[in-house]
């Protein structure tokens, strides 16, 4: 526990001065990134959407390599227009973007513009879609504004986004885009590393679960003997074993080395955003991070989710939504109360956060709440079959009550939940999850395949987000199989593969199955517009997300990128891109150039994504129009699942790529 | 460099694609669809000019060299040291893997045995992989060399496992077995058993060994990772001989059994 957060004592220093209210009137001592006037970050001002009449933009971005104080420390990072993230670029629809990017390093480099649609010519990756920028050039892009909404840039050249070439870009809708905010803030969050990407990397390579210090112990054995026996206990600790995999791996890379930055501000120095109270504040939040998933929330504070990817959605309220990487959220707050509110953005392994604040006036905080407990993975993540598992005695008719009795009866029978307390939390079912899945690992539970279904109705009948709960929880909790896996299983560069896959849309992402509020699911986003392209699609891709932890090899259909061709989109055509998970983490699976609606059960009104985290052992499936000429990357935002060969290029072309290949 | 091709993207050249494909003009901000494949030679992984560089580098070589057991040990009299190293470079399939291990008593002499391996390593499975190459004995003399043949891997159960079979220049067969399992205590201490077996497939008497069953070593340690690379440990080792190769170590007034704790470090990069 003490290794979760593997402080520095520099760090130590400035929480507790932090704590003794020592802010004030104590400029000289902070850290120079904390000090007025020394803004290598996004301050209150810089993250602070200037907004004004449209206008066509002529921006130079300057890419350089410089020392900075940076998460505490002091770093060589690259910076642009020196400050790390990058500034706001702010463009407006239906204008014209001109951007330059000035490339001050000793080394190739480029800027991709997350999410914008162009010529993919300007899309910013090196050997894809240009050939880079040399040291001491310059690039220029120049394009026509199509979308309104929150995006970023970052670098596409080896691992230069890790050491701070990300930025946010704002885009202004031509019309009213009926959000009407008094006030806008990106909120950018990062992961900061003082190791060299490259070392990282290698480590990552020599021994995966280097930066991993959850694992479990002995003292979690001793505890799960005492909580769910010992034979159920041990059934889950050989599941596990016989697989070769770490129930507890969340993230690669946590907070033993990283320092998670908001606007670029480590969490003691507080980033603040300023409001009066009343006023309706749009926050652009933006997963620049490399490796990092983010839970935000702000206690206290409703948000309401105006926007995703930078499309308009229909708005929905709730209290914490996860972003993947690269993913982008505009929720909207109304603080009406003279007080500060905690942004609070915890990673999704619990090994750290990013913090700010918005205040009524500077210097104001508010409590920070503290880390929940680290989620785990599950036998659903990894994709498993329980309709094939034993469960021997178990009366079924039990479950089709619609009381969390029905659970407690049939956790009895195997002796592993007999300690739940069911009633307390309000869904009833929120106390389950960690039993549950222990349940569910000890191969208890007769036929499954029947009872699931009885059970999904009930965990909808128990409340409002009874049907969201989910992947830590059991199967119930889960969404329904909609596929099975084949025969291939993706080569030595692959693990395990999700031999059932669900669709897990409507679910809340790892470790928020069980909080007692509102969590954002994906079958929550509703389009604002309806579908353009209702063509049924004449062309379906399989992909499958692949990997292989132990050596730490990541692909997709267990073929990384050096040994793949591009995947043809026939250019004009409407195209149902599926995805399965066979792995048991998520991926933020990104495509270059053209927007991705989910199949969400929304009907006509399928929301855009660019980014879509995929979640283990399921299946998604997104439909593209083909309409943007080009060679677009397609690959998993994590970084270095990208660099270890996550990556494919999608070719949108009207000549068959027999001849190309 | 854009300057290059931002006027030939943003000509004004129009194109219909029949009813269902929406028209496109270059001036909608989109990519002429005959830029997309490129007039010269193509590379086969991105479709673009052959000559461009990687967007992505996952044919890296990496390297990795591991000190397991760096140790003295305690034992009656006749106190030693051991080591027990190995390493790697290459990439996710192909590997030159190296190994040497050693012992010998601490009081001056050359080691009793000193061990050199150089194999190519095959990633056959996601956990498995083939080996196949050479080991040289500098110890005891005199010298010898051996072909291997091995699997090293993670079994199920989180058994890391190493398993080769040797036939020596004199055509004798040989095979050794080395398990190891890591039981965390915390997130730094680490109780580490282990396992080594040494069989022969006939008598080798100049080298004192009799067919079948040879020797025996367990051993168990705690290590504290004061970082990941670097963890001293204490432990205990407890060797066993049998058989043929016992009564010649009994007949030569060795010993044939022994226990020795252990101090020694454990460290990689």
């Amino acid at each position: 526990m003490s290794d979760r957060t593997h402080d520095s004592d520099r760090r130590r220093l400035l929480r507790a001065m932090g704590a003794t209210g020592l802010l004030a009137g104590f400029n000289a001592l902070l850290p120079a990134y904390a000090r007025e006037g020394m803004t290598r970050h996004l301050n209150t001002a810089a993250a602070q959407v200037p907004g004004g009449g449209a206008r066509d933009v002529v921006m130079d971005v300057h890419v350089r390599r410089e020392m900075i104080d940076i998460a505490g420390g002091r770093a060589s990072a690259i910076t642009l227009n020196h400050t790390t993230p990058g500034p706001i670029v702010e463009l407006w629809e239906g204008q014209n973007a001109h951007l330059r990017v000035h490339n001050h390093l000793d080394e190739s480099t480029s800027i991709h513009w997350h999410g914008i649609l162009l010529p993919f010519q300007m899309d910013g990756v090196p050997g894809v879609a240009f050939p880079g920028i040399d040291p001491g050039e310059t690039f220029e892009v120049d394009f026509p504004v199509r979308q309104a909404g929150t995006y970023w840039y970052h670098s596409h050249s080896g691992l230069q986004e890790q050491v701070g070439q990300t930025g946010p870009i704002v885009i202004h809708s031509q019309g009213d885009d009926g959000i009407n905010a008094d006030r806008e803030y990106v909120i950018v969050l990062n992961d900061w590393t003082f190791e060299d990407p490259h070392r990282l990397l290698a480590k990552l390579k020599e021994m995966s679960d280097y930066y991993n210090f959850s694992e479990r112990t002995l003292g979690d054995l001793a505890e799960d003997f005492r909580q769910s026996g010992v034979a159920t206990t041990l059934k889950d600790r050989l599941a596990w074993g016989d697989m070769r995999m770490s129930p507890r791996d969340i993230a690669d890379v946590t907070g033993y080395t990283y320092s998670y930055l908001m606007n670029g501000v480590h969490p003691d120095a507080n980033w603040t955003g300023l409001f009066t109270p009343g006023e309706r504040i749009r926050l652009r939040v933006i997963n620049a991070s490399a490796m990092t998933y983010f839970n935000v929330r702000m206690p206290g504070l409703p948000m309401t989710v105006v926007a995703a990817d930078g499309k308009e959605v229909q708005p929905v309220e709730t209290d914490e939504f996860q972003i993947g990487v690269a993913e982008t959220f505009d929720v909207v707050v109304e603080p009406r109360a003279d007080q500060a509110y905690t942004i609070m953005a915890e990673t999704m392994d619990r090994s750290g956060y990013a913090r700010g604040t918005l205040a009524p006036r500077a210097g104001m905080v508010a409590p920070v709440p503290a880390l929940r407990e680290q989620p785990q993975r599950t036998m659903m993540d990894m994709g498993m079959d329980m309709s094939q598992m034993d469960m021997g005695g178990m009366d079924m008719s039990h479950s089709k009550s619609a009381k969390p009795m029905g659970h407690g009866q049939m956790a009895m029978d195997h002796g592993s939940m007999q300690k739940m307390n069911m009633p307390k939390k309000e869904s009833g079912m929120a106390g389950m999850s960690h039993q549950g899945h222990k349940m569910a690992d000890s191969k208890m539970s007769g036929k499954m395949a029947g009872m699931g279904h009885d059970m999904k109705k009930m965990a909808h009948g128990t409340g409002p987000n009874a049907g969201t709960m989910g992947t830590g929880a059991m199967m119930e909790q889960s969404g329904p199989v909609i596929a099975k896996h084949g025969p291939d299983m993706h080569g030595a560069g692959n693990i395990n593969i999700a031999n059932v896959q669900r669709d897990r849309l409507a679910e809340r992402g790892t470790g928020l199955e069980d909080v007692n509020h509102r969590v954002l699911t994906y079958s929550q986003l509703r389009n604002v517009v309806p579908m353009q392209d209702q063509r049924e699609p004449s062309k379906t891709i399989e992909i499958h997300l692949t990997g292989n932890m132990d050596r730490y090899m990541w692909s997709f259909d267990g073929v990384k990128y050096s040994n793949a061709t591009p995947i043809e989109f026939p250019y004009g055509e409407r195209i149902r891109l599926i995805m399965v998970n066979d792995t048991m983490m998520e991926h933020p699976i990104h495509l270059h150039g053209m927007f991705m609606e989910l199949e969400n059960g929304q009907g006509e009104h399928l929301p855009f994504k660019h980014t879509l985290s995929v979640l283990p052992g399921s299946r998604a499936s997104l439909l593209v129009t083909a309409d943007e000429p080009g060679r677009w990357a397609f690959h998993c935002h994590l970084l270095y699942h990208m660099e270890m060969g996550m990556f494919r290029v999608v070719r949108v072309s009207d000549q068959s790529g027999e001849n190309n290949a | 460099m854009l300057k290059k091709s931002t006027p030939a993207i943003l000509s004004a050249t129009v194109f219909f694609l029949g009813s269902t494909a929406p028209a496109l003009a270059a001036s909608d901000g989109k990519a002429d669809l005959d830029s997309v494949i490129p007039a010269g030679p193509a590379d086969p992984n991105s479709g673009a000019p052959l000559n461009w560089k990687k967007p992505i580098h996952d044919q890296q070589i990496h390297k990795f060299f591991l000190i397991d057991r760096l140790e003295y040990g305690d034992v009656d009299g006749t106190n030693n040291y051991l080591w027990d190293a190995q390493g790697w470079i290459g990439g996710d399939y192909n590997k030159l893997w190296l190994k040497t291990e050693g012992e010998g008593p601490m009081r001056g002499g050359s080691p009793e045995s000193t061990e050199f391996q150089a194999l190519y390593n095959r990633t056959i499975s996601p956990f498995w992989s083939a080996q196949a190459g050479l080991r040289y004995d500098v110890n005891p003399n005199p010298d010898r060399g051996f072909a291997v043949l091995g699997l090293q891997g993670l079994a199920p159960y989180w058994f890391e496992s190493d398993t080769s079979l040797f036939v020596s220049e004199d055509g004798d067969v040989s095979f050794r077995g080395e398990f190891e399992y890591e039981l965390l205590i915390t997130q730094r201490l680490i109780l580490q058993p282990r396992a080594e077996i040494n069989m022969s497939a006939q008598d080798v008497p100049e080298y004192g060994l009799g067919s079948g069953l040879n020797n025996t070593e367990m051993g168990i340690r705690l290590r504290y990772e004061i970082k990941r690379e670097f963890a001293p440990y204490i432990g205990v080792r407890w060797e066993q001989t049998y058989g043929e190769t016992k009564d010649v170590a009994q007949a030569e007034g060795e010993e044939t059994s022994s226990t020795a704790f252990v101090v020694g470090i454990r460290a990689w990069y």
